[in-house]
């Protein structure tokens, strides 16, 4: 633990939350049909530019949700999956519950970000559940999620509050999914997953790939040419 | 002439009986059938298996039927919510069943009974602990898990138009559960705010179509104030 709880460089700043989101956003493309997880990848939509049009999905049967409405023009009956109201852009159509997971598990989404406890560098995920013992455990749609979207990217810290690393060899928390995650997103860098594990595609300003492999539990390896 | 339309909350909740699974349309509060959840409650039918996504918050609608020992099991994607104090109540001193279900998984099983599909594979959860105890199979390079169709005897969901026919039209994201919850039991209620003269829907808008509907109960509650 000692190694991996190790203190990131002290010339580098790690990315806030609203700096995160930012850095994912930028890599969505206009035409990509995008499921934001609940939590913070919720907030990679507020830097999707208007003018790109991104078309975001809500598991519980909105495609093409807008963001969130004034006071006085709340919807009471449009949620996002976090239970928020929302608002639905024009061109946008609701579902029923059956083809909403149908268009998930059918592959026709190009993108789902998901918030992670763990991910393994075999692009397992861990992100349901803390314990085997879990008073009660609440999947939701994760799972659906993870394996039906083309693409899984995951948008988490580096490390757990008491500075273990959320990038591991293998996952020790319950999985979510096996195999899915192609990308990770976090406040020190970014990174693939590729058959041969994690490769850094970029990192915070002032940061050494030898103090990012200080506080990774899993190997990191320089971007792949 | 048919006419699905009752008049009062007796006439809809008849023979409801003890033991019954019972679907319970809505994600969160959105589209619960909560004025049908409160008839169930007076109706008293008890030892029941409930299939909803969520499992309650505080203390009312599905909470107190919770509360009240009426639910030995609970089939859910989410039990968690701002409030699931009931629920959570329950399960510690191990007074409910709990069967969680990924949330697709959970639509699909209800629409594949609906569709008259006893089962179907999906990779959902595979490698998971949900996977526990499931047929695995290995269909075109992909692992798969077999999955049961599930049916219920009555299901409860919330409409926002219907018609003497029992056809009926959603409000945005209430739509959720309730199509493929009214598809998958033997009788079919719903709470309606607005009732219409048969024809006034446009049939292009109708996405329950009476078929699957059996009883129909007008209720003009307003707003939801809670998500």
């Amino acid at each position: 633990m000692n190694e991996t709880a190790a203190k990131v460089d002290a010339k580098c700043r790690p990315m806030t939350r609203a700096e995160m989101a930012a850095r994912v956003a930028r890599d969505i493309p206009e035409g990509w049909y995008v499921n934001l997880g609940i939590g913070a990848p919720l907030q990679v939509a507020d830097y999707v530019p208007p003018e790109r049009e991104v078309i975001f999905h809500s598991e519980n049967g909105v495609l093409g949700m807008g963001p969130a409405p004034a006071a006085e023009e709340i919807n009471r009956w449009l949620i996002n999956a976090g239970k928020q109201y929302v608002t639905l852009r024009e061109g946008g159509a609701y579902m029923h519950h059956a083809d909403s997971f149908g268009l998930i598990r059918g592959g026709h989404l190009d993108l789902c970000v998901l918030g992670a406890f763990q991910v393994a560098e075999n692009g397992d995920i861990a992100n349901w559940s803390i314990s085997d013992n879990d008073s009660a455990p609440a999947v939701g749609g994760a799972m659906d999620l993870a394996v039906g979207a083309r693409r899984v990217w995951v948008l988490m810290e580096h490390q757990t509050k008491s500075g273990e690393s959320r990038l591991v060899r293998r996952c020790t928390y319950p999985l979510t999914a096996l195999g899915v995650v192609k990308r990770v997103y976090t406040n020190l860098a970014v990174l693939d997953v590729t058959p041969d594990g994690f490769a850094v595609r970029d990192m915070v300003d002032g940061l050494t790939l030898d103090a990012l492999q200080k506080v990774t539990d899993a190997p990191v390896r320089p971007p792949m040419r | 002439m048919i006419n699905k339309i009752v008049q009062t909350m007796a006439e809809a909740m008849a023979g409801i009986g003890d033991g019954a699974v019972v679907l319970l349309g809505g994600f969160g509060s959105i589209g619960q059938p909560n004025a049908l959840i409160d008839g169930l409650i007076e109706h008293g039918a008890k030892d029941l298996t409930v299939v909803s996504n969520n499992a309650g918050v505080g203390r009312i609608s599905l909470a107190r039927l919770l509360e009240l020992g009426r639910v030995r099991k609970i089939i859910c994607s989410y039990p968690r919510s701002v409030d699931p104090v009931v629920f959570e109540e329950l399960y510690r001193a191990g007074k409910i069943e709990l069967e969680i279900v990924p949330q697709g998984t959970l639509a699909e099983r209800m629409r594949a009974a609906g569709a008259g599909i006893p089962a179907f594979f999906t990779a959902t959860a595979v490698g998971t602990k949900l996977a526990a105890g499931k047929e695995r199979r290995d269909i075109g390079g992909r692992q798969y898990l077999l999955e049961e169709a599930l049916a219920g005897d009555v299901a409860l969901i919330e409409a926002w138009e219907a018609d003497r026919w029992g056809n009926l039209t959603y409000r945005s994201s209430a739509r959720n559960f309730n199509p493929v919850m009214a598809m998958a039991a033997t009788l079919t209620i719903a709470q309606a705010q607005h009732i219409v003269d048969l024809g006034a829907l446009d049939p292009e808008r109708i996405a329950t179509p009476g078929i699957y509907v059996n009883r129909v109960l007008h209720v003009p509650y307003g707003e939801p104030t809670v998500t």
